[in-house]
């Protein structure tokens, strides 16, 4: 009788806390633009939508990389594949370079932001199958170097398709996407909602969350099931999985094309979030700061990803902020330049979180210290 | 009595590894229920042919029937799906994964739940996650790791690691549970347990092939054996026939002392 009384409020203790903490996330992301708004203006709640926008893309990417131990070195191809399909199906470029579109569409293809959304994820997906198919036999750095290539073939495509039909308009990228518009309100514009001024980026913030809220609840799925198992055991021990009677084969390409359609979601809302979108932002440096943020995180844990995005992001920011200042304060003069020293601190943090941390700054909990569900009870470790 | 069921019948299984004849005309036949034993020296094949059968390698010829049905081991999950599931000689274990997680695994070829159900979590998917969860809950108790339910497989001891390799392989509900070298590394307390363990698997109706260096081990548990020595097949049938043999005891056991 006892037993059952301390068992059930244990129990209410435990869904009580994490009631206070969905609250307190709740309190603090609905706070954040506007305490950023406050304090640095709004380029710090654009810093803000670039955070929840990297943690979008390295959640997907911690599914191929994190998940299912593919190192995958070309992922930001697919939010190239992303915004492009956004940038081409909501501006005037296609309208105006064919003119059998032009006839169809008087107005433009505006197809909407929700729809290209949707359409993003399947078409991301299929391109990261696509891409997935012929490294399915390599492993490690082979992987690595072949994914760094089809990520580079993607962007030097996005580059070079303006001749001779022009589809992406090559270097010069695709202006004039259409903004977000949801529920009559026009995310380009600034609003007074309930007392409150909402700015553009304020925004997209909210509308940000909301996506990132949806990618870590279906990361999370997807982590405790069939599917997640399967791609954990891939990446333990390939020929025992397939021992087991996994189709290694299937069960990576899913990996791949998982990972591709988060990454093609994300690149859907940049495009709009941007109004622009031109190769040079899809560069392999990209892809390296996307892997950073997942390792440094903590590889296949998601709170330690979201960390590593909020951190890195954060931390290139407050370089580009303060190097210059604090060099004129303490030698009155700028001996490094700010590019320069944010590479240069950039490098180092990596050096040092892998020295020290080598899991990751937020690495999944060590087994033995997760409460006992059933039977075990009374284990000694 | 009756007429015993054939599980696996093999016949004329070549394999040449470049130089090498690894396996010539080998072939055997497992009765449904019975521990089948597979012994010979160092390079005899052992490996190879179990490798063969389980679709790891694929033979130059041979004859597969596995339950009445012939199979062509070409994919190594599609053999697991057949219904023939294996451990390895040195343990490959989910090391990252709990002692639970790895037998969940084992149930990945006996379950359905896709990407859909794993995002919406319909009724049947609940309840088939439920499900995996217990039965895999009870093959660590049936092999006697129950209470490691929790433990990363990594930490486990080896004599608790080869179990949990065995529960894995039980999960996915095999026809044949092919065992290679299960007995090796062991120390003669845990070489008793691992006998009582798959004397009761047998006695549950499971079929077992078992290819083992510890002599003793073959003889006192199998029903049948046999004997490869250089790819070949020396010697076949019931452990005291196969013991007295000529042939394996100069292949395999020695010249007796007199």
């Amino acid at each position: 009788m006892t037993h059952s009384t301390h068992a059930s409020s244990a129990a209410q203790s435990g869904s009580q806390k994490t009631l206070w903490s969905v609250a307190a996330f709740v309190a603090i992301a609905l706070v954040a633009p506007f305490l950023a708004q406050a304090l640095g203006g709004n380029y710090w709640v654009r810093v803000l939508d670039f955070a929840l926008l990297y943690i979008m893309l390295a959640l997907g990417l911690n599914i191929v990389v994190g998940f299912a131990g593919l190192l995958d070195l070309g992922y930001i191809a697919f939010y190239a594949v992303g915004a492009y399909l956004m940038a081409l199906l909501s501006s005037p470029h296609l309208t105006t370079q064919f003119a059998a579109l032009a006839h169809l569409f008087p107005e433009g293809i505006h197809l909407g932001f929700w729809w290209v959304v949707l359409l993003a994820a399947p078409v991301a997906a299929l391109f990261g199958a696509v891409l997935g198919a012929p490294t399915l036999k390599l492993r490690g750095d082979y992987l690595a170097i072949v994914t760094l290539g089809f990520g580079e073939i993607i962007r030097i495509f996005m580059n070079n398709l303006d001749r001779p039909v022009n589809i992406t308009n090559g270097p010069k990228g695709i202006t004039a996407v259409d903004s977000v518009s949801l529920f009559g309100l026009n995310f380009s514009k600034t609003h007074e909602l309930f007392g409150f001024t909402f700015t553009p980026v304020v925004l997209y913030y909210y509308l940000l969350i909301v996506m990132v809220v949806i990618v870590v609840f279906v990361s999370l799925r997807l982590q405790h099931s069939r599917i997640g198992r399967a791609w954990v055991a891939i990446r333990e021990d390939e020929i025992a999985a397939k021992a087991m009677g996994i189709n290694t084969r299937n069960i990576k390409l899913l990996a791949f094309a998982m990972g591709a359609a988060f990454g093609g979601v994300s690149g859907a809302v940049f495009g709009a979030f941007q109004g622009f979108v031109s190769p040079e932002s899809f560069v392999l440096w990209e892809s390296i700061y996307v892997l950073a943020i997942v390792v440094l995180g903590g590889m296949g844990h998601i709170p330690g990803v979201i960390l590593g995005g909020v951190l890195l992001v954060g931390f290139q920011e407050l370089l580009r902020a303060g190097a210059i200042p604090v060099q004129e304060l303490l030698f009155g003069k700028v001996l490094i330049d700010a590019e320069v020293l944010r590479s240069l601190l950039f490098g180092l943090a990596l050096v040092v979180v892998m020295l020290y941390r080598p899991a990751g700054l937020w690495p999944a909990p060590k087994r033995e210290d997760r409460p006992v569900t059933r039977r075990a009870a009374g284990v000694d470790a | 009595m009756t007429e015993p069921k054939i599980l696996l019948s093999v016949q004329g299984v070549n394999k040449r590894f470049g130089g090498l004849q690894a396996l010539s005309e080998v072939g055997l036949h497992i009765n449904a229920g019975e521990i089948y034993g597979l012994i010979g020296p160092n390079g005899a094949g052992k490996t190879t042919f179990f490798n063969v059968i389980t679709g790891l390698y694929t033979p130059d010829s041979g004859k597969f029937v596995l339950g009445g049905r012939a199979y062509q081991p070409t994919a190594v999950h599609e053999v697991a799906r057949a219904g023939i599931a294996r451990t390895f000689q040195n343990i490959r274990l989910f090391g990252d994964m709990t002692a639970l997680e790895n037998v969940m695994v084992g149930r990945h070829v006996r379950t359905r739940a896709g990407v859909f159900g794993a995002i919406f979590r319909p009724p049947g998917v609940v309840r088939e996650e439920a499900e995996v969860e217990e039965i895999a809950h009870e093959l660590l108790e049936y092999v006697g790791i129950g209470h490691y339910a929790n433990y990363t497989a990594r930490n486990l001891s080896y004599g608790h690691q080869r179990r949990l390799e065995i529960a894995r392989a039980l999960a996915t509900e095999p026809h044949l549970l092919a065992l290679d070298e299960p007995a090796a590394g062991m120390n003669a307390t845990e070489k008793v347990e691992l006998r009582a363990l798959l004397d009761k698997i047998r006695s549950d109706g499971r079929t077992i092939l078992l290819i083992e260096h510890d002599v003793k081990l073959v003889m006192g548990l199998c029903n049948r054996l046999t004997v490869l020595d250089y790819g070949k097949v020396i010697a076949q049938g019931i452990p005291q026939d196969v013991q007295n043999n000529p042939a394996v005891i100069e292949a395999y056991l020695g010249t007796p002392a007199h």
